[in-house]
This record gives structure tokens, sequence and C-alpha cells, in this order.
């Protein structure tokens, strides 16, 4: 019965994993769902049988984590893929992304709605470019936390003289990133090292396995708490006998704290109002915070439609036409010069055109290189955008929801851009 | 002090109203595609939760393939009249009449493959542009892939390898005339989640997920239901047992296990201790290691 009560109070946490093949990923995620017991018999004796028809000696885990025909054909991952696993502290959920192919896109759709980055280093490597190019990405996608797992000691014989200058090396790195929180761990997947239970080769180690660091890592404060922003998703008219006059603004809280009697004002129209009640299906809350999802009635009738935002009269976000953002190019096509795109911002809509193109991004050295501006598939830039309306912005690292905006191919209609504004 | 932190559940049910909220202001004339099973209960749930105190705003769309148990017929009638929505059957039986498909031979044969052909003659003969379902990334390895919002080309189509890729909480329904979107708000929820969300919240089910007597048949490690629609073999024994069903497809298709579990809590128990997946009954993902890769391509579910 203890744990029927438990999972009234468990937490959600959001973790990327990133890594190439050979760093072991696949295998630590196997270990994780394993020692979690996450993956069922059938599905492990469809891997059996999978690695037995490739004429593999052991069983590969690796294959737990490929879902699609071509995936499991050409021993590659194409896609993000989630995973899902708890425990009685937390519900996790993983966003695996392929180290090699499309790294950055996959990465940075991985990274966007994740609360910690894990990093694994190959502890007979060391830090090297792709160590490089996860963490500046999970830098420029502001994850909160980065864990970096050194991975393989059971390979250099424990060696804590191997870890330590690993840990340099890194922090020396890493000095030059906006990153707030980094750990590290030693560990080996494959035999199980500091994973799910405490090392016995690597006494010298002090800190807390991966599953503890997972299960009690602070999240309470990943969301902004500070700055209300409320963008207006849909307006609820039931138009029933009951609620005749009822009009309510539908919408998930994407910062600060809301309550009723709060002085709020709209974008653009600029109205102020009261909140008169926030309503839920269980009946109406004191207070709603970020990420719930709620409606929102006010005191006096404006018009009020999806698009716009609900923010704090003493608070409020930027308006701006002239937005600097870091972009990263998700598509095959890059951009047609001077051509138009369809801008999404929280729940708001408007053409938009790069202006200009400031720099392209290293994304293993950070270097600028203001020369080339030809941006293909995979490249981080910094650019001008140029909107038809204002767009209601706080910076990134401020707000991930308020801060981040898609680009749309209008002839396509497909996602081509990401960004986050500077 | 007030910890500003939501519970996984809480969370979870959060981000399914967000990704609703998002199909009605993004779609013309989107449905909810309604199978009578506990995950397209617990979406029809959450509609109603999103639009409160509206009523649900989209109809629910149940595709018939005549093989179906009574028990789910008669809990879809009752959820329909209870919540005042507009239901739409697609019959499988009209489409095999129509000579639009053709009904499988042999001793294994279902319609669950050819419900694909309805589904999409459902989607177009309404003009739906979203189809919501409540399919979740932890049932199976191709829909792990998936994304919220799914594009489907004018064939109905889905094309694994370019999908749109989705970031932050922006979602993209943009598309051109005759593609739709399958959308699923419960991407993130594992079945677990799913049967503590139906605790917590008193959401009726239908009595076929508690233990229950029943005959049944021994056939591919599960325990088939005897029906109207099944062809026996004289080799195999019908014999009674006290089962329940972890899924709810065709009555053709949907194996039940043993058990006692008669209350949510038990099978919460019993779910938490399983060492075999949910789908792992289900004789239409056995076929082969990409069936529902291949049948998701054609346009399935």
């Amino acid at each position: 019965m203890e744990d029927q009560k438990n999972y009234l109070n468990m937490e959600l946490l959001r973790f990327t994993t990133a890594g190439s093949v050979d760093d072991g990923k696949s295998t630590l995620i196997g270990r994780l769902l394993f020692d979690s017991k996450s993956i069922f018999e059938d599905q492990m004796e469809q891997v059996k049988q999978s690695s037995e028809r490739k004429g593999l000696q052991d069983t590969d885990l690796a294959l737990l984590t490929d879902g699609l025909k071509d995936e499991r054909e050409q021993g590659i991952t194409i896609d993000v893929a989630y995973r899902y696993f708890a425990t009685p502290k937390r519900k996790f959920i993983i966003a695996d992304t392929p180290g090699h192919i499309q790294y950055t896109r996959n990465m940075v759709t991985g990274a966007s709605t994740a609360n910690v980055a894990l990093i694994l280093i190959d502890a007979r490597n060391g830090v090297v470019d792709q160590t490089c190019r996860h963490s500046i990405i999970a830098s420029l996608l502001q994850i909160p936390h980065i864990v970096v797992c050194i991975n393989k000691m059971d390979l250099v014989d424990y060696d804590k003289a191997v870890y330590d200058k690993i840990v340099e090396d890194y922090e020396r790195f890493s000095s030059k990133l906006d990153v707030k929180d980094v750990r590290f761990i030693p560990i080996s997947a494959l035999k199980g090292d500091n994973v799910v239970n405490r090392s016995e080769n690597m006494k010298w180690y002090e800190g807390s396995t991966l599953l503890y660091t997972l299960e009690h890592i602070h999240i309470g404060s990943d969301h902004n708490h500070i700055d209300c922003r409320f963008p207006v998703q849909t307006v609820i008219r039931p138009k029933s006998d009951e609620y005749h006059d009822y009009r309510g603004y539908a919408g998930r809280i994407a910062g600060g704290i809301f309550k009723p009697g709060d002085e709020v004002a709209v974008l653009p129209s600029g109205f102020t109002s009261k909140i008169k009640s926030i309503d839920t299906f269980d009946g109406p809350v004191d207070e709603a915070f970020a990420p719930m999802s709620v409606t929102i009635q006010l005191e006096d009738d404006i018009d009020i439609s999806r698009g716009d935002m609900i923010v704090r009269t003493n608070n409020q976000p930027e308006q701006k036409q002239d937005l600097e953002v870091m972009l990263c190019w998700l598509n095959n096509k890059g951009p047609v010069p001077r051509g138009k795109y369809t801008l999404r911002h929280t729940t708001a809509d408007m053409k938009a055109m790069i202006k200009e193109i400031r720099y392209k991004l290293d994304i293993n050295t950070l270097h600028r290189n203001e020369e080339d501006k030809d941006i293909k598939m995979n490249d981080i830039c910094k650019v001008l955008l140029r909107t038809t309306k204002p767009v209601f912005v706080d910076p990134y690292r401020k707000n991930r929801q308020t801060g981040s905006i898609i680009l749309v191919d209008d002839a396509t209609n497909e996602t081509v851009a990401a960004g986050m504004v500077v | 002090m007030q910890s500003y932190n939501l519970t996984h559940l809480k969370e979870l049910e959060s981000e399914s109203i967000y990704v609703l909220r998002e199909v009605f202001a993004q779609f013309q004339n989107p449905c909810i595609l309604f199978s009578g099973g506990k995950d397209s209960i617990v979406v029809t749930h959450l509609a109603r939760k999103a639009f409160y105190p509206a009523k649900i705003p989209f109809p629910l769309v149940h595709v018939d393939t005549g093989h179906n148990f009574p028990e789910t017929m008669e809990f879809r009638d009752n959820l329909v009249k209870k919540f005042g929505a507009k239901l739409v059957v697609g019959s499988v039986q009209a489409s095999i009449d129509a000579g639009k498909a053709a009904e499988e031979r042999g001793k294994n044969a279902t319609r669950n493959a050819i419900q694909t052909v309805t589904l999409l003659d459902t989607i177009e003969e309404h003009q739906f542009d979203a189809a919501i379902g409540g399919a979740r990334r932890d049932e199976e390895k191709a829909r792990a892939k998936e994304r919220f919002f799914s594009h489907r080309d004018e064939f109905g189509q889905w094309d694994p390898k370019n999908q749109r890729p989705e970031l932050w909480n922006i979602f993209n329904g943009k598309q051109h005339f005759g593609e739709h979107f399958r959308v699923f708000p419960l991407s993130n929820w594992t079945e677990m989640d799913v049967w503590q969300y139906i605790l917590a919240e008193k959401i009726d089910i239908p009595s076929l997920y508690f233990a229950h007597q029943r005959k049944v048949i021994r056939r591919s490690n599960t325990w088939l239901p005897i029906s109207d629609f099944i062809t026996i073999d004289p080799k195999e024994e019908i014999v009674e047992k006290k089962i329940r069903f972890r899924t709810l497809g065709d009555i053709t298709i949907t194996g039940g296990e043993e058990s006692d579990a008669d209350t949510l809590e038990k099978i919460i128990e019993e779910v938490a201790a399983a060492r075999q997946t949910e789908r792992g009954n289900r004789e239409d993902d056995k076929r082969s290691e990409t069936s529902m890769e291949d049948r998701k391509r054609q346009g399935y579910f």
C-alpha cells in the first residue's frame, strides 16, 4: 500500500542523453531501464533474437533504443527516441538523441524540454570534440543541470588520476559556457559501477551514484516563478444556460505565480483589469504557476484572443519587432535570402524575415565566424529577425517558453528553424 | 514555504490539456479516435477538463470492426450519452461491402489491418484535419519516435524519417489541403501513469479490465476469448478462466491474462509487477518485428 500512496508525491524529470554509440550511451540507458525494472521479458526476448540474427555474440542492449526498421538494419539512430522509467521518487523521461548524423537538430530538439543533460565521456579518450559540442548545445538551450558521466572507468583500472584529469579538462573548457550546475560521476555502465549501486571499485569517489543524483537534483527552480506570463491559447465560451456569460481565457502558465485579485495587463492592447478567478475542472484555485494549464476569468470585458498574453501590470515582457536570436537551422534547404517565414512565439503567429546574419557559431570551439554566412542544416548562427508585428519576448535565459521561437516555411509548412531570444 | 512543484501526474495532465487546446485552436475540424479502451477514455476525460465548463468540442470517432466486445459497445454508448458528445461510427463491414477492403482468411484472420482503410475513409468523408489518439510512446518501439503533432500526407501515410522537429512546447499543425494530423496528448504517459491517473481521478472504465470469469482458448501464449468471430481448431480446448484484459482491441486479437485483480488498486499492483509488456497479448503486434511501424506507415492508429 505504501507504493500506492507514493505516486501522488512523485515528480517528473526530463533529461537528454548525448554521446555516440561508442561512449556506451545505449548501455547506460539499457542499465538504467534494466536496473529500474523497466524492461520487460518480451522486449528482452525480441532484442536477444535480433542480436542472434545479426550474428552478435552478446545481447546488444542498444537494440532496445532503436525503434525504426532502418535504424535496426543500419545500426544507427536516426531520430530522437523517448524512453520512460520510474523509481518511487521520480518519473523520468529520457530524450535519447543520436550522436552522429543530424546531431545538432536532434540534440536541440531533445534539449529544449530537458531539466538535465547527461554527457558521456569515454575515460580512455577524455574530453573530445563531441563532448564540447554537446556541452555547448546544452548551454545554448539552457538546460539547468549538466551531469558529466565519465564512463568505462573499468577500462582505466578505476584510476582516480584519470578521472581527476578529465574533470580538470572539462572544467577548464566549460568555464567559457553559460552553465550553472555541473556534476561529475565516474561510472562503468557495463559493470554497473555508480549507476544504480555504489561502486566497490572506486572507494575514492565520495559523491552520489547517477540514479541518486537524478532522483534528488533540485528541479523546483527550473521554471520561472517570478515574471508572470500567460499566453492565451483559446477563449472558452460555453454559451450554455448555466454558464451563459462565462468567458474564460485558456492557457498554460509560462512564468510567475498568478492569483485572483492580481492587477493584470493584456498585450498587445495594453488594457488592464483584475483576475476574477482562476478556474479548473476540479474547481477554482488560489494560485497558479508554471507549468499549470488553467482558465482565467477577468473582472472586465476586454477583447482577448489567441496569441494575446496576460501579464502583471508592473512586470511586462519586451515588445520587439527586431529580434536578436540564436537560430538553429533544422531543414535540408537553407534559408532563402530575404525570404518570409511564419514565426511562432508561444501561441502567436506572424510573418518574419532574416534581416541580417551576424555570425555562425562553430559548435566545437565556440568560435564566431563572421565571414561564412551560408546557413545549412545543423548550423547555429546569430541573426536579426524582423517581424510584421511586435513580439512579447523575454530573454531565453530568463524564460525558456517566452524566449523561444520557431520558423515555419509557408511553402512546405515544415518547421525549418528554432531560435532563442538573446 | 509553499512548493511550486507539480506532481508527475499533474504535470502530465497539464501537458495533455495544453496539447488538446492547441488542437482546438490550430485545426478546423478535429476529432477524437475513441476505441473504448482505457487510453482513449483518459483522452476524452482530459478533453472534458481542457474545455470546462464548455462541452468537449470534438466528435468521438469509433472505427467499428464489427468484432467488438459487447461490454465495450455498451460502455461507449453510455459515455456518449453522459458527456453529451457526438459519435461518428466508421464501419469496417461497410468498407468490405463496398469492395474497398478484403477480409483476411485463415484461422488467425482478423480485421485489425483493414481498419486502416475504414479509418482513412472516415477521416476523408468527414474532412477531419486532426485525429486525436490515445497512443503512448512507451507502448511500442515505433511509437517511441512519434511526435505530439504527427503529420500524415494526403494518403494518410506516416513518414517516420521526415518528421517535423518539435521543440519546447511549440506545435506546428500547418498543413496542405487533404493532409491531416494525428495528435497524441498522452505521448509522455506510461501504462502505469494511465492506471494511477484513472485511480486518482476515479474514471469509469469497461468491466473487461477487471478480473472476471470467461470462456477462452489458449493460443500463442495468451487466453483468447470465445466469440462468434473466432475460428476454433478442433484440437483447441475451450476452458473457463478468471482473466482480465490489459489492453482492449478487437475481440479476435485481444488476449487476456489470468488474474485476480478486481479493483484498480490490485490492477496497479499487477502492472507494477508485470514482466511482459502491455501489448504482449496483442496478436496484431506479433506478426513481425516491425508490424507496428509497417501499419503506422500505412495510416494505422
